[in-house]
């Protein structure tokens, strides 16, 4: 196998294990060890006897913490991933499918979106929702579609030009013959690519906008720790057991969707 | 012909962003005002005067008709938490803003543009495997984690919060050196992350010129491998990067904000940060207007520098 695809797996492993504490995370923990007002350890506790990751600034496990805020990272990457990916592909679809005002205005539109700051977005959309995991995924959703309508656009073009869908329509396939047999089938591997990539960069957003105070405040998430770990001066405290973990948590579960997503992509896209 | 396609494109977008700033504050939310007095007392009759205020009473074609006028004679609307006008709020926060994000782009693209060259050249090489590995890395760092770090480890060596210290004297020299001192770590951590992407960019740029004819060309006119890169190859690859590198300008001020936030620097994204914790939505409403329209301008910038360093390319 070569390094490309072994990198690949290796991402696919740490997914898997991710995946696993976010399942089995909320099912193990007990729910008053989360609880500030019931938590007994004391605050700021470096990593000792009990709390092999110390304590926060209200003295719960940063261990315990860090599990439970797996399956929210998870949870909006996937699904804001979803939103986005599925956006991306109708609207590749539909303007790369039928050709006149509707395309050009669909066009027009993605690449308005395309270049505009999708974090300024993001932010700007979950300031004026109501506070929550729904935001979250809608603000991540809505804003990071249209790089993969451009690429879902592009390849609907270079499919419908093939001869077999000339033929297909010669003999009298409509719009949903050649879209549904066609154009999905070659644009799903595509897609997946972009759904794994989506994913990293959804993560990252999360955690950005959680940072930033706009996360759901009834949940926990590596983000969200981040964010308490500022306002709470965890960097002038030198608290590192607070400020690494959920950090390094981020960038290993990004990382490992990237290398997915480049295994993927190098195998959708054979090199020449 | 073109070249008035990309004006009238660049018009509709910056009027496509008024209009995007108008509905997402005033349509999306329901009524501003209650989100405005959240968590403090008001009466009903508090909260007429301030509908009244904003102009909020009036039907929805003729707020957006004013706000459109106004806007287009550089009038945002009034800050809510800051009680003046929005413009005036931003004009002060840009010059920090311009000084850090020019550096830091500066740096980043210089950075980035040669480790991608000297990544793509000797593919993978250890320097090639090193710079992807570090690069893809750096990718999935959150920036703002990447800042609380630095000054997690730095300690003491470099001031960690705002521009300049208070006490420094008034002359030019040490008030240079202090915003410079205080530069430090914010522009590393941008350079760090913008530099990442710039350096992938650049490197996959030249790949895709590696075998290009004209380069073996060269290579029978026995020129060294050294000016085959310099003279031939970086010149036709670094067209498409740059032009990435303004066309990625929204990366740069997405990474600003969270900078900015962390590192308490006095710019346009510590403000965005502020905004939002009012929330300020008229000062945000601003900023989003100013840096989305500041973005489509880059990007008209991008298209017309590509027509001039790209002879290939037909703008005009």
């Amino acid at each position: 196998m070569n390094r490309m695809g072994r990198t690949g797996l290796a991402g696919a492993g740490v997914l898997a294990v991710a995946a696993l504490v976010a399942l089995v995370a909320p099912l193990l923990i007990d729910a008053d060890s989360l609880d500030v007002t019931r938590v007994t350890a004391q605050a700021w506790q470096p990593p000792g006897a009990g709390h092999w990751l110390g304590t926060d600034h209200t003295g719960r496990s940063v261990a315990l913490l860090m599990a439970q805020g797996t399956g929210t990272s998870l949870f909006v990457g996937l699904t804001a991933a979803v939103l986005s990916v599925g956006i991306g592909t109708l609207v590749g679809i539909v303007s790369g499918h039928f050709g006149g005002l509707l395309a050009g205005t669909l066009l027009r539109v993605t690449d308005f979106f395309l270049v505009l700051p999708a974090l300024v977005l993001a932010i700007a959309l979950s300031t004026v929702l109501p506070r929550g995991l729904g935001t979250i995924v809608l603000a991540i959703g809505l804003t990071s579609w249209p790089s993969t309508a451009r690429m879902v656009r592009a390849q609907t073009l270079t499919i419908e030009a093939r001869p077999f869908v000339e033929r297909a329509r010669a003999l009298g396939g409509g719009h949903g013959h050649v879209i549904a047999r066609h154009v999905v089938p070659s644009v799903v591997p595509l897609v997946l690519v972009n759904a794994t990539l989506a994913v990293a960069s959804a993560i990252v957003a999360e955690s950005t906008l959680a940072f930033l105070g706009l996360g759901d405040p009834t949940r926990i998430s590596w983000g969200a720790m981040l964010h308490q770990a500022q306002l709470h001066g965890a960097v002038p405290q030198q608290a590192w057991w607070y400020l690494l973990p959920p950090g390094l948590a981020i960038v290993v579960v990004v990382l490992a969707f990237t290398l997915v997503g480049r295994a993927l992509e190098a195998v959708v896209t054979p090199k020449r | 012909m073109r070249l008035a396609g990309r004006f009238g494109g660049a018009a509709l977008s910056l009027l496509m962003v008024a209009v995007l700033g108008f509905f997402l504050f005033r349509v999306v939310p329901g009524d501003p005002v209650v989100s405005m007095t959240r968590g403090r007392p008001s009466t009903a009759a508090m909260q007429a005067e301030l509908r009244a205020q904003f102009g909020l009473d009036r039907p929805l074609h003729e707020q957006f008709w004013s706000y459109f006028t106004s806007l287009l004679q550089g009038d945002l609307g009034t800050s809510f938490t800051f009680r003046r006008p929005v413009s005036d709020v931003i004009l002060e926060r840009l010059g920090p803003t311009l000084l850090l994000v020019g550096t830091a782009t500066l740096i980043a693209v210089l950075l980035g543009l040669w480790l991608g060259v000297r990544a793509a050249w000797r593919r993978d090489s250890v320097f090639d495997k090193v710079t992807t590995g570090v690069s893809l890395t750096l990718w999935a760092v959150p920036t703002f984690w990447l800042g609380m770090l630095l000054m997690m480890v730095t300690g003491d060596l470099f001031p960690s919060r705002g521009m300049r210290d208070t006490d420094t004297a008034p002359d030019f020299v040490s008030q240079a050196l202090d915003v410079g001192h205080h530069l430090v770590l914010p522009s590393v951590t941008l350079v760090a992350v913008v530099c990442a992407e710039y350096a992938l960019v650049m490197r996959s740029s030249l790949l895709e010129e590696m075998h290009a004819p004209y380069l073996t060309t060269a290579r029978a006119k026995g020129l060294r491998d050294d000016l085959v890169r310099r003279r031939h190859a970086v010149p036709n690859a670094v067209l498409p990067a740059i032009t990435l590198v303004f066309l990625r300008f929204g990366l740069v001020v997405a990474g600003a904000i969270t900078t900015e936030t962390v590192f308490s620097w006095p710019g346009l994204g510590l403000l965005f940060y502020d905004a939002l914790t009012g929330p300020d939505y008229f000062l945000l409403q601003g900023l989003l207007v100013v840096t989305a329209g500041a973005v489509v301008v880059m990007n008209l910038l991008a298209d017309l520098l590509h027509g001039v360093l790209d002879p290939r390319v037909k703008v005009v």
